[in-house]
């Protein structure tokens, strides 16, 4: 699913790379934490997926294939097959919750009848059935995660990418956010989530990825946070 | 593709930037107008030269008695018959004349009669005083000088002259005209693209949320550009429908009717209506063209795909 090899990643102007030699990979149906303080090297690693960056050394495998050997006019078709979620929710404010998920349908060209018929579907996976026609700005910050993630997965991407969804939230909140990530990864979806909430890494016991100054620390199976901020 | 998506757009680009989308269309507007005006302008002033050129002569003037006694050209007499004969050989010989005409001193006073008649100063002119000429038409006006070169300065005659030089200070007005009107249009055309470039640029800022998830969710750049592109082609066009109706409205109020040049100056022929609807769809193309062009150069740069 993602396989990094040797990857450092120098930006330009900077002598300090961003990522050090770093190698690892992520198999098909996996829930992964990413973790590490900021400037650890995190977004580095996500935008490196998501192929807005390109790796200074090594070897980037996103989905079986090289993002190095890419060329630009794929990128599109190989973002199709991956979600992606933000902590700032990234939603259109003037949309309402059905348009902003149908958004990202429409985008990709997809028949007015598949829209009708998987967007209902992915909402009431999400748990916003009902409330298609609010607006943003009328939900609460789980809410509007929601649709986010509705509108990640209603592609049905093979892999969900989620960078601090739950960093806006309050606990209980991010709790409900987490079972729906983990019933989406129950679904056979990988899911590689940066994070720096501590309670939901130790509660979930999944496999813990740490990054530190670029470097590969901690590739943990079962992991917890592991470390004080 | 889904053109309702596309065109909806569209529409809303157009709304939010209404402004500036008005100032790209009044650009594209005055510098098609100036544009289509100069081509027209140019096609006038060919048509022009056509229909002059067509009746205008270079003239030998041969000298007379009285030219004789006062003009330095004509210091060796009165042209003699031997002289004619040979001017009138040497025509026929050159490649440039297409045809050769004689004026006796009795036709060039007949024809002064016809055009001073009434005047006091005719009655006191005798044919003896007017001179014999060659009239001489050319294959190319513009070949006057091998006339002029050849038989200036000969026994017997008294000067070539050129009618197209009057003609020319005309033409190189309306010529200078011209270029005054492509020389705006061109700024105009700077200023147009100028303004484009700087709406797409804030059409592509007050969008960076769209087309942000667009990115992210896999649209492909064709998809995400499509919209700015076709925004600027559609301001494009609109403009360029208001420069076609400026040239038909400037066509009929200037030369048919309000001014009605064409009633007033029987002497020039006027350019048809063929001659502006045949501009108009080069005109239409350009404002469709252009715009697209410079937003797609401009979304290189501002907008990330």
């Amino acid at each position: 699913m993602i396989r990094f090899d040797n990857v450092s990643k120098v930006y330009p102007k900077q002598t300090r790379p961003a990522l050090r030699d770093v190698s690892l990979e992520v198999e098909k149906g996996e829930f992964v934490f990413l973790v590490g303080s900021s400037g650890s090297g995190k977004s580095t690693f996500l935008r490196l997926i998501l192929r807005e960056e390109r790796c200074s050394h090594g070897q980037v495998h996103v989905l079986g294939k090289d993002l190095a050997r890419l060329s630009n006019w794929k990128v599109p078709q190989m973002r199709r097959q991956l979600g992606t979620v933000f902590q700032d929710f990234r939603l259109l404010p003037n949309k309402t919750v059905a348009e902003n998920v149908a958004f990202a349908q429409e985008v990709i060209g997809k028949s007015r009848g598949e829209i009708r018929k998987s967007v209902p579907q992915v909402l009431d996976l999400v748990g916003l059935g009902g409330k298609e026609d609010r607006r943003p700005g009328e939900l609460s910050g789980g809410e509007q995660q929601r649709v986010a993630i509705a509108r990640a997965f209603v592609n049905r991407p093979l892999l969900l990418i989620a960078d601090e969804p739950t960093g806006n939230l309050d606990p209980q909140t991010s709790v409900g956010i987490m079972k729906l990530l983990d019933r989406i990864n129950r679904t056979g979806t990988t899911v590689l989530m940066a994070t720096h909430d501590q309670n939901i890494v130790d509660q979930m016991r999944k496999r813990v990825i740490e990054l530190e100054k670029g470097r590969l620390v901690r590739d943990q199976a079962r992991g917890v946070y592991g470390y004080q901020h | 593709m889904r053109a309702q998506f596309v065109l909806s757009e569209i529409g809303v680009g157009l709304r939010r930037n209404l402004t500036m989308t008005f100032a790209v269309i009044v650009s594209v507007a005055l510098s098609l107008a100036l544009f289509g005006g100069s081509l027209l302008m140019s096609d006038q002033v060919n048509q022009m030269k056509g229909y002059w050129y067509d009746k205008i002569n270079v003239s030998i003037f041969l000298c007379n008695k009285s030219n004789a006694q006062n003009d330095p050209n004509c210091a060796k007499g009165a042209v003699t018959e031997d002289q004619k004969k040979a001017i009138r050989a040497d025509l026929g010989k050159m490649s440039v004349v297409q045809k050769v005409t004689h004026e006796t001193q009795d036709e060039a006073y007949k024809h002064y009669k016809e055009q001073f008649g009434d005047s006091p100063l005719a009655g006191t002119i005798t044919p003896d005083q007017m001179q014999e000429s060659y009239r001489i038409k050319l294959k190319n006006p513009e070949q006057y000088k091998v006339i002029a070169s050849a038989f200036n300065g000969r026994d017997g005659v008294q000067s070539v002259q050129d009618q197209k030089g009057i003609l020319d200070n005309l033409f190189g007005l309306l010529n200078g005209m011209n270029w005054a009107a492509r020389a705006v249009m061109s700024l105009m055309l700077v200023v147009a693209l100028m303004l484009i470039v700087n709406t797409v640029r804030v059409s592509a800022f007050s969008r960076r949320r769209e087309t942000g998830i667009m990115r992210l969710v896999g649209a492909s750049g064709f998809y995400i550009q499509a919209p700015f592109i076709m925004e600027a082609a559609v301001a494009g066009l609109i403009g360029g429908t208001v420069a076609c109706g400026f040239l038909v409205l400037a066509r009929y109020f200037i030369i048919d009717n309000g001014l009605a040049l064409s009633q007033k100056l029987n002497l020039i022929n006027f350019i048809g209506w063929d001659a502006v609807l045949t501009k108009l769809p080069l005109i239409l193309a350009t404002s469709l063209l252009m715009p697209a062009l410079a937003a797609f150069f401009a979304l290189r740069k501002y907008l990330k795909v």
